[in-house]
């Protein structure tokens, strides 16, 4: 049974990632920022950093930690909001983003004292780094595990399949991949520009352990995120809508890398329930 | 004589039993390697992806960043080009520690075509930053380049050139320090710079130049990056030519190095730059293959001679 009060801190810590994104999107106009798909992510990372992921701010490197890497580096701006708020970036930190000489550029850097794990951006390359933390705590006895956030747009790359036949082959049950399922890509429909087709199906005909759920549904989240698995690596097809959370942005491609009016701020911070 | 590939197996089994976090990742090529002893050996510290090699520096990464000592391996064009994208994010940019093994680089898969040579391996990766590149001599210098590789804190390339029967370089011990190159044999006319297989070759070459009255200093110039500019700096101050010789392209690797930085560098030297004139070439076994791009030792001595001219 999962806990509502648990729900509820994370949902509004969502509510509170989101809005934090607008103010930084809005604080960048008219430099344009990856929007949409910043944004179908944010419910899956508060679950994963408010809900479900063992970590130690004051100690970044902690050698049981769990891990999370950013597969679809893109999504950045959400990742690193989520990171300001568990506390490994300050809020003065985060405002450099997008600025020169920042640590906190559009697409993530390994930075372990910032909690960021991983260098990503160049697509499909995450989840074979993830199998290689997830082997590395095998060979240790270590009990942390690796999540890896990859894009369904992610999955045309070859080198994600390389890494999905790889993953249950080392029987790697401490390793588990989320898709975030918004059925886009840069510059359309998923199904226009590559037909991806049933990925739960590919993953599972790979030995992989999958579940479908929708990505923007707390309780659905921590119930995938926490399942019992063993001896398999997890696959979790999370359906999302890009641009979550906006009327204007939600499932509109347009706001797939774009700039946020004044105008459309202030309908945003309406929706958020912000004045 | 022993080749370049059984020599890197059983260095790898000598680190091992100095350093407990050594890991070795391949991409289904144990054999080729000379590692099967190492696998049976070492089972807990040999993981193998199969033929996949973007993925096996994504896992190679991730395995070195919970502090194992990594060592990847696979025939060079798949060990850089197929991964080349890989090796710069998640080793260079993201300064992760792994050892990657070409094996088989330059021309000795002749026979197989140019789908397994590789003469392009050098050019592509030093354009990265932060990363080292190493082409041992012979079997000494595989040896003291994977022990110093392991020790090394950037990412780091080794370049294995060569057949089964390599000719050996160093008879003796040799006091090998990544970066710094070696003078194997001292000479006041002119200095040739090698690296590989091509170390042997030209101190070959140096012996026909010196029976027509010409010293030639010979150079082991190893590390091809970062490049040994004090070596550069003083044959540029001692002689008029400098000659390159390398089983690679002649655009990118160790002719590229060296000129770039006498290009900077106010002297009067020129170079000579011998190598694989930017072509593919025809198949064939190793030394059809050497004699086609003009590496054999007579044929280096000719091309200096001809420059002197």
């Amino acid at each position: 049974m999962i806990d509502n009060a648990l729900i509820k801190k994370i949902e509004t810590a969502a509510l509170e990632v989101r809005r934090k994104f607008l103010d930084i999107a809005f604080g960048m106009s008219p430099k344009p920022l990856h929007f949409g798909g910043g944004l179908s992510t944010v419910d899956i990372l508060a679950t994963l950093y408010f809900g479900v992921m063992n970590y130690d701010v004051n100690n970044p490197t902690w050698e049981n930690r769990d891990r999370f890497f950013l597969s679809k580096g893109h999504s950045v701006l959400g990742y690193y909001i989520t990171l300001a708020k568990a506390g490994f970036i300050t809020d003065e930190e985060l405002l450099t983003y997008g600025q020169n000489e920042t640590f906190l550029p559009g697409h993530p850097v390994i930075n372990k004292e910032k909690g960021i794990e991983s260098t990503n951006g160049s697509l499909g390359m995450g989840l074979s780094v993830g199998i290689g933390n997830a082997l590395a705590a095998k060979k240790k006895n270590l009990s942390y595990k690796s999540y890896v956030l990859m894009g369904d747009g992610e999955c045309n790359e070859g080198s994600v399949w390389e890494a999905v036949m790889a993953a249950p082959h080392f029987k790697l049950d401490n390793l588990i991949a989320i898709v975030d399922r918004n059925s886009f890509q840069q510059t359309g429909a998923g199904s226009d520009i590559m037909e991806i087709g049933d990925l739960r199906e590919k993953f599972s005909s790979f030995g992989w352990h999958t579940v479908e759920i929708n990505g923007h549904n707390v309780a659905d989240i921590i119930m995938a995120l926490n399942e019992d698995t063993s001896g398999k690596p997890r696959a979790i097809v999370a359906k999302t809508i890009k641009g979550k959370g906006f009327s204007f942005s939600e499932g509109n491609n347009a706001w797939h890398h774009a700039v946020l009016t004044k105008k459309l701020y202030s309908l945003g911070i309406t929706e958020c329930g912000g004045d | 004589m022993i080749g370049a590939r059984p020599t890197y197996g059983m260095a790898v089994m000598e680190l091992a039993k100095h350093r407990e976090d050594l890991m070795v990742v391949t991409g289904d090529v144990s054999t080729s390697a000379g590692l099967d002893r190492f696998r049976k050996t070492y089972p807990e510290k040999f993981v193998d992806v199969g033929i996949a090699e973007q993925n096996m520096i994504g896992v190679a990464a991730g395995l070195a960043d919970n502090g194992y000592n990594v060592f990847t391996v696979t025939f060079a064009p798949f060990q850089v080009l197929r991964c080349l994208d890989q090796i710069k994010v998640d080793l260079a940019y993201s300064n992760i520690k792994v050892t990657m093994t070409g094996l088989a680089s330059g021309l000795i898969n002749g026979p197989l075509g140019n789908t397994h040579c590789c003469i392009e391996d050098v050019g592509a990766l030093r354009s990265i930053p932060n990363l080292t590149i190493v082409s041992p001599a012979d079997g000494v210098g595989i040896v003291k380049t994977v022990f110093a590789s392991a020790e090394s804190d950037q990412p780091i390339y080794i370049r294995l050139t060569g057949g089964s029967n390599n000719p050996i370089v160093y008879h003796d011990d040799i006091n090998f320090q990544i970066g710094k190159a070696i003078e194997i044999e001292p000479g006041n006319d002119l200095t040739i710079f090698a690296a590989g297989t091509m170390v042997f070759n030209s101190l070959q070459a140096a012996k026909i130049l010196a029976e027509k009255g010409i010293s030639a200093s010979v150079w082991d110039m190893h590390t091809i990056k970062p490049i040994d500019e004090a070596a550069v700096r003083k044959a540029a101050d001692k002689n008029k030519l400098i000659v390159t010789v390398e089983e690679h392209n002649v655009i990118g690797g160790l002719s590229s190095a060296v000129s770039e930085y006498l290009s900077s560098y106010k002297g009067n030297s020129s170079q000579l730059s011998i190598g694989i004139d930017d072509f593919f070439p025809k198949p064939g076994d190793y030394p059809f293959m050497l004699k086609q791009c003009g590496l054999t030792p007579e044929q280096i001595a000719q091309n200096i001679l001809s420059s002197l001219e």
